[in-house]
């Protein structure tokens, strides 16, 4: 019964071009509910925040995050419909509705806050762009400024392009920029030799490094030439599914905080006497409640990814990166959940 | 009332109408409901706001600081110079591979026919990537350049000589000009000369005199510059000279090789068209082989030609917007980025559509009134 | 008296008389096969000694590849990758789906090709049978594993964009070109505009507004498949060139079969569907052929809108592995051997089928 409702609505998206279930109007959340899963944008590939292993499923620290909040809202990781977007895509696939939010290493900015009707619940990853070369062809280049005149690859659709020229601008060097569509076939121009250098966030570097096997004759420069918080992308529309998405940043943060961890959540929720715990895991309070869910919403997400600190370990540190910013704000970092209260 | 076939058609038309403007309409208001309701911005005014992004091959001047506007000119010169190039370079390839396609030699007939049957049967972006993955991976790295002369050869493009901006060239280019502008007008006499009296001087020889006597002229006047820029390594790559980058080596010869072959199929199909008595007849007259083809064949040959010459023209020009999978700056290219730092897809996209449009129009008018002053010759 | 030379003479006399007539005509003719021969030695005998003679077959580790990299070819990446190039990232177990696809996709485009299938309903019944047939196998339900458009891939859905891409264009394709040829003006008018519109533009400039540009115009929350986005451009980019091709159709169509329905008493309609379609339709075969193949080429495009399509899965296969980075002139020839080897075919058909029927003079 259960088959023939789906291929119901396979052949019905075919013929009349509907994908079926999708088709009501109404806030955000109340769509998702209805629909029973989250239709999240993410990253067509890029090892570390979205990338599909052999089995086709996604993973990383983007995708975690989409998982964390499908178990909040949904009770379950796997209610999440992944759509892999293009950096030029991503905006108006949010914007039109095709997703529920996008979680795919997007800075955020006050243009992308102002003027395309999105909203931010905070950040995800803290980011910045640097460049890498090939330190055997270029031996000499030690800092962004022995860059002079160099050629380098740019992947179009991004906020890399203006970065760059504002740089080169404020520091009165120049670069050439070789621009093309999509990552992948950015970084192949530069590893074939085409440009001199690379430049792209610094995480990005980090990805395609981790990949290459002769990833000892990059360097990657010093400079990181701008900030770039990335963060998920909301509709502005939705007030209630906003409070969702960024209390369960901050519960993921509050989690590693506390020491609460994937595998002790339970019996942290159970034993633990630390007021906080009580509040995260809703055996006290009623966070739950003011977010339109039940009390167990952050002891699901928790379940499904870990706190943020677990999530980094699983999906970042492979790539050679340190917390860095991202470590939480008493360790040194950036990361400051709000008060869970 | 219902059986009057007139009225039958009014309410045909009617209710044609009413349908696409509902989808129309329907389609706008929807727009504009999204639009208003996620407070996305709209309309063209970013065009006049600061790009911010650089550009790495332009025709004219232009720098981060300029608009968006002048942003997209940079992109239309660009997609329109490799279209030029590249539909001079297919006719040329095309005329050859199609007259060899009917050539008594077995062996070149057979070898054109090859190239005609492979390079039409496979993708042209398929072939792009291709042309660029060799381009930039076959060929040896920038400091490994293949010498060619004073030409550099390497997976960075073409390195060649140019002359030093001078008044002399520019001149020079001028003269070359002006020496095209008699040729038009000369033949034009030639022809008129000879519909009233029957004989007229040559056309070829004082045509191809003016392009050698006009730009010299102009550049011996103007100080007779001999200074060229030579490509040098330096640092990342060749300063100085000219150098053609291999996203546009790439496009100019996947766009030109592939329209080719279509354009010798035509070619040879406008040859074959003229009736065999014409090329008889003019073998009678003692004219040879390469005369009977350029005096005879070929002129009636082009006015069968012409209309599917100008829709592969059009062809290539659409095609070249396949850049974008290589890197070439071109319209595409440059909307595109346009389009991610302003988050204004709808009006880019628009823009972009309406500009192919006015292109595709303007070069079909273009052969449509050439194919009209070709029609008149015939009597 | 004497009988016909060549029936008696020896074959290597023959062969001689052949070359002679053939290549060495005269002397410029000699010197033009000569250069063409030494130029197709060379580059013929590099190719051979490259792809052939110091190639890397079958299975085998990539050491063995860069041992004679620049020498020969690694025809191994192939033998290491060609599921991938192939499916794409469908799920492996299920990946026979994927290959009866295309084996059923293949199958309509060869059954159409034949004369018995010549008629409306029969053509009609075949392709929507067996593109039904192939969206169930991929998409899943009914005891299949249901599996998401998302990790569709590959060679069923080039041949999908393509085959769909003319089924649904066909009849906009013959309405837009009974539209253009309409007496009222206002119909006229209509398709004119939409011919010319779409055929002034680039089709990734649509698939651009398709994946991009298309979902704003919706109302909120309704929103296409990516995949069925790009093929709705296809066919609607399609149908304006299909449209063309019909229109030279029924020009074709001499005076006297209107005059002759006319008579009849039929109406327009009827003496559509009746007598010019029909005829007009047979005419514009081989056009029709021809523009499937560009359909079939074109269907390429949407690796830039990152639809994963034939050519993007080889790309990816190619590409993203970086112990064969250096073997992706192999991946594409590969890729450009399978396009080829569809649009030889085709175009041989439709040339055969030129001939077959201008003989043809029931038409």
């Amino acid at each position: 019964m259960l088959k023939q409702k789906t291929l119901c609505r396979c052949l019905a998206a075919l013929t009349l071009g509907v994908a079926a279930g999708s088709a009501f109007a109404g806030p955000t959340l109340d769509a998702i509910k209805q629909r029973g899963t989250l239709v999240c944008g993410v990253h067509t590939g890029l090892t570390g925040f979205s990338a599909p292993d052999k089995t086709g499923k996604y993973a990383g620290i983007d995708v975690d995050y989409c998982k964390a909040l499908a178990a909040a809202i949904l009770g379950s990781a796997d209610k999440v419909k992944y759509v892999p977007l293009t950096a030029q895509q991503r905006f108006t696939a949010l914007q039109s509705g095709e997703i529920d939010l996008l979680s795919r290493n997007t800075t955020w900015n006050s243009k992308r806050d102002t003027t395309m009707g999105s909203v931010f619940p905070g950040v995800w990853f803290y980011d910045g762009q640097a460049f890498v070369i090939n330190s055997k062809k270029n031996p000499k280049v030690k800092k962004l400024a022995d860059l002079n005149k160099a050629s380098v690859c740019v992947e179009t659709g991004t906020t890399t392009e203006r970065n760059m020229a504002d740089y080169a601008r404020a520091n009165k060097l120049s670069f050439k920029p070789v621009v093309f569509e999509g990552q992948e076939a950015t970084e192949k121009a530069f590893q074939s030799g085409r440009c001199d250098a690379y430049t792209t966030d610094a995480s990005g570097i980090a990805a395609m490094l981790v990949n290459l096997p002769n990833r000892s004759d990059y360097t990657v420069l010093p400079e990181i030439i701008s900030k770039e918080p990335l963060a998920p992308m909301l509709r502005r529309n939705d007030q209630e599914f906003f409070a969702i998405a960024r209390w369960t940043i901050f519960a993921l943060q509050q989690a590693e905080e506390s020491g609460v961890t994937q595998a002790n959540v339970l019996r942290m929720k159970a034993e633990s006497k630390d007021p906080a715990v009580q509040r995260l895991t809703g055996a006290t309070g009623e966070i739950g409640k003011g977010l339109g869910l039940d009390a167990d919403w952050a002891v699901r997400a928790l379940q499904a990814v870990g706190n943020y600190g677990e999530s980094f370990e699983r999906n970042i540190k492979p790539l050679g990166l340190a917390r860095g910013m991202n470590a939480l704000w008493n360790k040194g970092g950036l990361m400051y959940p709000m008060p869970l209260d | 009332m219902w059986s009057s076939e007139r009225f039958r058609n009014i309410v045909y038309q009617i209710a044609l109408l009413s349908l696409v403007g509902a989808l129309i309409g329907y389609a706008a208001y929807n727009l504009v409901h999204n639009l208003e309701s996620r407070a996305i911005a709209i309309g063209f005014s970013y065009l006049g706001q600061e790009a911010g992004f650089d550009v790495s091959e332009k025709l004219i001047d232009y720098e981060p600081t300029h608009s968006y506007a002048r942003a997209f000119v940079v992109g239309l010169l660009n997609t329109l110079f490799v279209s030029a190039v590249a539909i001079v370079a297919a006719s040329v390839l095309g005329l050859v591979v199609g007259i060899g396609r009917l050539s008594p030699n077995w062996l070149l007939r057979k070898l054109a026919g090859a190239y005609v049957e492979s390079v039409r049967n496979v993708p042209l972006i398929l072939q792009l990537l291709l042309w660029y993955g060799v381009l930039t991976e076959l060929l040896p790295p920038v400091a490994e350049a293949i010498v060619l002369g004073s030409a550099f050869l390497s997976q960075r493009g073409i390195s060649l000589p140019w002359p030093t901006p001078h008044a002399g060239w520019w001149a020079a280019l001028l003269g070359l000009f002006l020496a095209v502008l008699f040729a038009f007008l000369w033949a034009r006499a030639v022809r008129r000369r000879r519909e009233r009296a029957g004989r007229a001087p040559a056309v070829l020889w004082p045509s191809l005199a003016a392009g050698v006597v006009l730009p010299l002229a102009g550049w011996a006047v103007f100080g007779a510059p001999s200074e060229l820029s030579t490509p040098a390594m330096t640092g990342f790559g060749f300063e100085g000279g000219k150098t053609v980058s291999p996203e546009f080596i790439a496009l100019f010869l996947g766009l030109s090789v592939y329209t080719a072959a279509f354009i010798a199929e035509i070619v040879r199909g406008g040859i074959l068209s003229v009736s065999r008595g014409q090329s008889d007849a003019a073998e009678a007259l003692g004219l040879s082989r390469g005369q009977r083809l350029r005096l005879v064949i070929l002129p009636q040959a082009l006015r069968v030609m012409i209309p599917p010459l100008t829709s592969q023209y059009l062809n290539l020009t659409k095609n070249s917007s396949l850049a974008v999978a290589i890197g070439y700056p071109d319209l595409v290219s440059i909307s595109n980025t346009t389009l991610n730092q302003t988050g204004q897809a709808i009006e880019a996209i628009t823009l972009m559509m309406a500009v192919y449009l006015a292109v595709s129009l303007a070069i079909s008018g273009l052969m449509n009134w050439y194919n009209h002053r070709v029609r008149l010759v015939e009597r | 008296m004497h009988p016909p030379a060549t029936a008696h003479r020896p074959f290597a006399a023959r062969s001689l008389d052949w070359l002679r007539e053939n290549l060495f005509s005269t002397p410029a003719n000699a010197l033009i096969t000569l250069i063409t021969l030494a130029l197709l030695l060379w580059a013929g005998s590099s190719f051979v000694s490259w792809a052939v003679l110091h190639a890397v077959w079958g299975r085998a580790d990539v050491a063995t590849c860069n041992a004679l990299f620049g020498q020969g070819a690694c025809w191994a990446v192939i033998a290491d990758k060609w599921r991938h190039m192939l499916f794409g990232i469908y799920p492996q177990g299920e990946q026979w789906r994927s290959a009866l696809a295309v084996v059923i996709f293949c199958a309509i485009i060869v059954l159409s090709a034949m004369r018995a299938f010549w008629h409306v309903w029969r053509l009609l019944a075949l392709w929507l049978s067996g593109s039904l047939l192939c969206a169930w196998l991929l998409a899943g339900g009914f005891a299949l594993t249901p599996v998401p458009t998302a990790l569709w891939g590959g060679l069923p859905i080039t041949l999908m964009l393509a085959v769909f891409g003319t089924l649904f264009a066909f009849p906009l394709g013959i309405l837009l070109a009974l539209g253009r040829r309409s007496a009222l003006p206002i119909v006229r008018a209509a398709s004119i505009v939409y011919i010319e519109l779409v055929r002034g533009v680039p089709l990734i400039t649509v698939l651009f507004m398709a994946s991009i540009m298309f979902a704003l115009f919706l109302p909120e929350g309704v929103s296409f498949d990516k995949l069925l986005r790009a093929q709705v451009a296809i066919v609607l980019f399609n149908a304006a060139y299909i449209a063309e091709i019909v229109r030279a159709g029924l020009q074709a169509l001499p005076r006297g079969q209107y005059e002759a329905a006319d008579a009849l008493g039929l109406g327009y309609w009827q003496t559509q569907l009746l007598v010019i379609l029909p005829q007009a339709l047979k005419i514009t075969i081989p056009a029709q052929v021809n523009s499937f193949i560009d359909n079939f080429k074109d269907t390429s495009l949407v690796i830039i809108v990152s639809i994963f399509d034939f050519l993007y899965a080889v790309r990816q296969a190619v590409i993203s592995d970086l112990d064969w980075r250096h073997y992706f002139v192999e991946g594409y020839l590969f890729a450009m051997a399978v396009y080829w080897l569809f649009c030889y075919a085709m175009s041989h058909y439709s040339q055969w089928l030129e001939k077959h029927l201008s003989r043809d003079h029931r038409l």
